[in-house]
């Protein structure tokens, strides 16, 4: 069955010791990323300006789920803003407009539409806001210059096998500009 | 333009980015702006635009104070000026969202140069257009009575059936999938202003503005998806919007008014309207921020193709209703159109028909369509004419069915006042967007830059 699976929802992760090496171009950065996944550094990250394609095959990360969410709180707004117009003008406060049926459900349709519009387009703002860990706004950069041209692989302390020589002889091995230890 | 230039653009060889940029130049060149003391420019037309807020703010006391008596409107023109300004600025804020969404689910690649700003001008419009809805209530503190909210007066809810509800319900979900879809856009730019700037309380803001974002390809997955997922929304949603403001005069049942072709007409309007507004606000500033590298002549040519596309489409709903008018056999709706174009209001209709239908068809050429001084005067002429339109939709409902109700609607000197206030609302917003945020969506125009020969991101 075509059903979301939970690694869909995966999360960023909150790491403040470990090593990252500086890329100058997107394409070395996802060849470091392939590499990195085939040495089982699991849990690894990739800091970049913009959208790499091709990362997150490297990252094995799966689609993200939130179009999940969207669709399901979708739904529920629609039935909200259904019912709630059904609810007020069939049994809470039925008026005669004109002699028509109190359940004219054609007029309801306009803000159903924008209800459910609403429901599932903040619905997944807020999964990317929790899903992308965005409350711990004043976390301390990497290094500035990630979110103007460069492109990071950083491998935290939580990977499994970490040894700090290892890691950093491995980065160097692939070719990166600027390997630093963050402690 | 050569022919190996052209044929190379067709094969979409051209860069969206002009003159070879790395990354680092890119996020320089556009973040430049934001960190620079404004230029003098910048300056007057900012003190020209917030005196005339200033202004209209304190109109709009009086308004409050003496209330809608000291309007034109009168009782066949019930709307006046409010709604034709309403609706203009709705229709503005929609260029904004078809750039942003439409073409980016038709993977648009142009559209990364100017969705920014674009996004910011419909978020900034439809501010504009709800502050004259709010004022026209004439007891703006009681607004919020357009919702229905639990109330301790029995049972009493807000009429579902009335288009005026479904209008509050549009414009504040469209309002509000703006600002997140912009907002969402903005935060890996605002984390390159976190990042470079050295001053204490600017990086603060800045970080707390940022969300925390790095940049984790974790956080860029699901980022990227919900940017599609809110395009996608929308889309529908935007095409929603002005239909539902087309309701309010579609589903009553004044001749002029009460006409299926409504729905499509303003939507095509609005997005004719909105275009010509982001071609004058671009030609503008890619001048006074140096983005013309960023803004290119290709842009514009796109932005001016899909004005005269929907210039055709409005010209030929001009059309369409006529014939309906004469061709439905019914007097009333016959007068209502010949009185359009013929009765005291026939000059309000023929600025509309030579701003809208006749000017944009110079972009038939291309030398037209790649002239700045042109397209220029022809968007400021588009802006006039959509303005018109409005005006006379409402306008001419000023001879209904009962000959002694006739009327004129004669605009005071207060009509007048809050139509130049909403551009002052309006400028002041937008200069200070380009003051203190990236005008241009850097992260999305690095996506679509050429590095090397041939490799493409």
């Amino acid at each position: 069955m075509y059903w979301f699976k939970k690694e869909q929802f995966h999360t960023y992760k909150e790491t403040t010791n470990g090593v990252f090496g500086l890329f100058d171009t997107p394409e070395e950065l996802v060849h470091a990323a392939e590499k990195t996944r085939d040495k089982n550094y699991k849990g690894f990250d990739c800091l970049t300006p913009f959208p790499v394609h091709g990362l997150d095959d490297a990252m094995e990360l799966p689609r993200s789920g939130i179009p999940w969410i969207s669709f399901f709180m979708g739904l529920v707004g629609c039935s909200l803003g259904f019912g709630f117009q059904y609810l007020v003008d069939s049994v809470n406060w039925p008026i005669n407009y004109s002699g028509k049926a109190f359940n004219a459900w054609p007029a309801y349709i306009p803000v159903t539409f924008e209800i459910t519009i609403f429901f599932a387009g903040m619905s997944a703002v807020v999964s990317l806001y929790v899903l992308s860990r965005s409350n711990h706004a004043f976390r301390k950069p990497l290094h500035p210059e990630i979110t103007s041209h460069r492109f990071a692989l950083w491998i935290p302390s939580t990977v499994p096998n970490f040894k700090q020589d290892e890691v950093v002889n491995f980065i160097k091995s692939l070719g990166a500009k600027d390997v630093t230890v963050v402690k | 333009m050569s022919m190996t230039t052209l044929v190379k653009e067709k094969l979409g060889i051209v860069p969206l980015v002009e003159g070879g940029k790395t990354y680092k130049q890119v996020t320089e060149e556009i973040l430049k702006p934001t960190d620079s003391f404004p230029t003098s420019l910048w300056w007057k037309a900012f003190i020209l635009a917030l005196t005339v807020t200033i202004v209209d703010l304190g109109i709009i006391g009086y308004l409050c104070y003496e209330g809608l008596w000291i309007l034109g409107v009168n009782n066949p023109v019930g709307w006046g000026f409010f709604i034709v300004n309403f609706v203009f600025w709705i229709g503005i804020g929609h260029a904004g969202t078809l750039i942003s969404a439409v073409l980016f689910l038709f993977r648009q690649g142009w559209r990364t140069g100017i969705n920014r700003a674009a996004e910011a001008m419909t978020i900034f419009a439809v501010l504009t257009a709800a502050t004259t809805l709010i004022i026209h209530i004439g007891r703006p503190w009681l607004g919020f009575w357009l919702f229905p909210y639990p109330n301790g007066r029995g049972p009493m809810w807000v009429n579902f059936r009335s288009p005026l509800i479904w209008d509050t319900f549009a414009v504040s979900t469209y309002l509000s999938i703006s600002l997140v879809f912009w907002y969402i856009g903005l935060v890996p730019d605002i984390a390159a202003l976190r990042d470079r700037s050295t001053h204490k309380v600017k990086k603060m803001i800045y970080s707390a503005m940022s969300l925390g974002w790095v940049g984790s390809n974790r956080a860029w997955s699901h980022y990227e998806i919900v940017c599609m997922l809110l395009a996608a929304l929308s889309t529908p949603l935007v095409l929603s919007v002005h239909t539902i403001v087309s309701f309010d005069f579609a589903v009553s049942i004044l001749p002029g008014w009460h006409t299926t072709i409504l729905p499509p007409y303003f939507v095509a309007g609005a997005i004719f309207s909105g275009f010509a507004m982001v071609v004058t606000l671009m030609v503008i500033a890619r001048e006074v921020f140096n983005l013309k590298q960023f803004i290119t002549l290709k842009h514009l040519e796109n932005m001016n193709k899909v004005i005269m596309v929907t210039g055709l489409m409005v010209g030929y709903a001009y059309g369409s209703e006529f014939f309906i008018a004469w061709y439905s056999g019914n007097e009333y709706e016959g007068f209502a159109f010949v009185n359009r174009a013929f009765g005291p209001y026939a000059w309000a209709y023929w600025i509309m028909i030579s701003c809208n239908v006749l000017t944009p068809q110079v972009f038939w050429f291309e030398s037209n369509r790649r002239n700045i001084k042109v397209m220029f005067i022809v968007s400021i002429f588009v802006n006039i004419g959509m303005w018109f339109e409005r005006f006379v939709i409402v306008m001419t409902t000023h001879r209904d069915f009962l000959p002694s109700n006739w009327a004129l609607y004669i605009p005071t000197f207060y009509d007048f006042a809050m139509l130049i206030g909403t551009f002052g609302i309006f400028f002041t917003l937008f200069l200070l967007f380009c003051r203190v945020l990236p005008v241009i969506a850097i992260a999305e125009v690095k996506t679509v830059m050429v590095q090397k020969e041939g490799v493409k991101h």
